[in-house]
């Protein structure tokens, strides 16, 4: 009965909810966001995005990420790109947007 | 087309530092800034002053401009001259600058006072079009869906201008209709991405992706919270206090509430699974909220001064009282 939603997709889904996509590699993410690994390195190591494995020091061939972190990886290199700020700065604009986002959903479920 | 005047879409003076024209750029890419800003009209904002950047931060294309602009105000109608091209000479340095700019659309405007340089001239432009394999890049937009789009999926279309390349290699903008699914169970906030079908690439390089942003639009009974949907469901003063049986709306149909004997304003009685569908389907809250008759008739107003007797010792401001007492005397 439930066969209709998209619990998990790749990135050959020609549409797909981002939020739903998951287990994708460094090469994955590198080649959606035109980036080298290099800089997806950084942006792990700034917090922008989280490898989604518990274990950490995992080599980098075995790291996974989520839809999620894509989305927040290329936003954060378009805040780089457009406004000059720096990883670290792109990491702090994105959590404050998400408790910004988080805060808007609090007020909307009071009763009116 | 219409002349763009792009001090006027910086804010800044004809006069104006490279400096004071780097913090302009600057302050209002940051208001605009299409993954920042909550603005309704960011994303044309945005490439607007984009474009105007590009052309005021460049010494010579400044230059140009302004020896252009001197004669025109913003919105009126322009065609450029017809020695435009040739008056510059300097075309090789213009097409060199615009490698970093293929693939965006900017205006018509710009595109006829810029991007037409340096033709024919050195041939430049001409071979970067041909030697470049380029990824075309990612396009954003914003849908508004319905609540119930997302408990029972649909299809939707989406008008797109994109910009697609004319026979003699030039940009040119078209309309574009895309055909989409939004699957069920979509919550606001995430983004469906349609593969390849953003901008197109260069040379053999492959599409760009086109990323909607969801948004929900408010619903007159119906909101929601990540996946959980809530209502307020207005009671009488004695449903509240006695209990009731009542029949509600949820998106999914009607459905019998049961409310608790001494139930109290902004108290939520859960229907699990009734909101968004998915995977872990989300819960329908029925947020209760009392209302009262108001006492118009004599049988109206004895009816309250029957309650006021019965409750002789309730105090409606006791905790307000109570609060008031331990404040810091003034």
């Amino acid at each position: 009965m439930q066969s209709n939603f998209i619990l998990t997709g790749t990135l050959h889904d020609v549409n797909i909810v981002m939020e739903d996509i998951t287990e994708l590699t460094l090469d994955d993410l590198c080649r959606a966001c035109g980036a080298q690994a290099d800089i997806i390195s950084e942006l792990v190591s700034e917090g922008v995005i989280e490898i989604t494995s518990i274990e950490s020091n995992l080599p980098r061939e075995h790291w996974r990420f989520s839809g999620v972190h894509l989305h927040r990886a290329k936003v954060a290199m378009r805040l780089h790109r457009d406004l000059g700020v720096n990883f670290a700065g792109a990491a702090l604009a994105l959590q404050l947007m998400d408790e910004l986002e988080g805060v808007k959903l609090k007020l909307n479920s009071f009763p009116t | 087309m219409e002349f763009k005047d792009y001090y006027l879409v910086m804010g800044v003076e004809k006069s104006a530092t490279p400096e004071e024209i780097k913090r302009a750029h600057r302050k209002l890419a940051r208001k605009y800034h299409p993954d920042v800003s909550k603005e309704k009209d960011a994303e044309a904002r945005f490439k607007e002053l984009t474009e105007a950047y590009d052309v005021l931060k460049d010494p010579e294309k400044r230059a140009a401009y302004d020896r252009l602009g001197a004669n025109y105000q913003a919105g009126q109608d322009f065609q450029p001259p017809p020695d435009w091209a040739g008056r510059q000479g300097q075309g090789g340095s213009y097409s060199q600058s615009f490698q970093d700019d293929d693939g965006q659309d900017h205006s018509a405007f710009f595109d006829a006072l810029f991007r037409g340089m340096g033709r024919g001239q050195d041939g430049g432009q001409q071979r970067s079009h041909e030697a470049f394999d380029m990824h075309g890049q990612d396009q954003h937009a914003k849908i508004q869906i319905e609540i119930e789009d997302s408990y029972s999926g649909a299809t939707r279309t989406l008008q797109l201008r994109v910009q697609t390349q004319g026979n003699d290699g030039r940009p040119q903008l078209a309309n574009r209709t895309i055909e989409f699914v939004i699957p069920k169970g979509i919550r606001a906030g995430q983004h469906i991405r349609l593969a390849a079908q953003g901008a197109p690439g260069m040379g053999n390089g492959s599409p760009g992706d086109l990323y909607l942003d969801v948004e929900i639009l408010p619903h007159p009974l119906y909101r929601t919270d990540g996946s959980d949907v809530l209502m307020d469901l207005p009671i009488a003063p004695w449903e509240a206090a006695l209990g009731a049986e009542v029949v509600a709306p949820t998106p999914t149909g009607q459905v019998e509430v049961k409310i608790p004997s001494g139930s109290v304003t902004g108290r939520k009685l859960r229907v699990k699974g009734r909101g968004l569908p998915g995977k872990i389907p989300g819960d329908f809250y029925f947020v209760l909220k009392l209302t009262q008759p108001v006492g118009q008739s004599d049988a109206d107003k004895k009816a309250y001064a029957d309650l006021q007797t019965a409750f002789k010792t309730f105090n409606p401001r006791a905790d307000v009282e109570a609060i008031e007492k331990n404040l810091p005397a003034r």
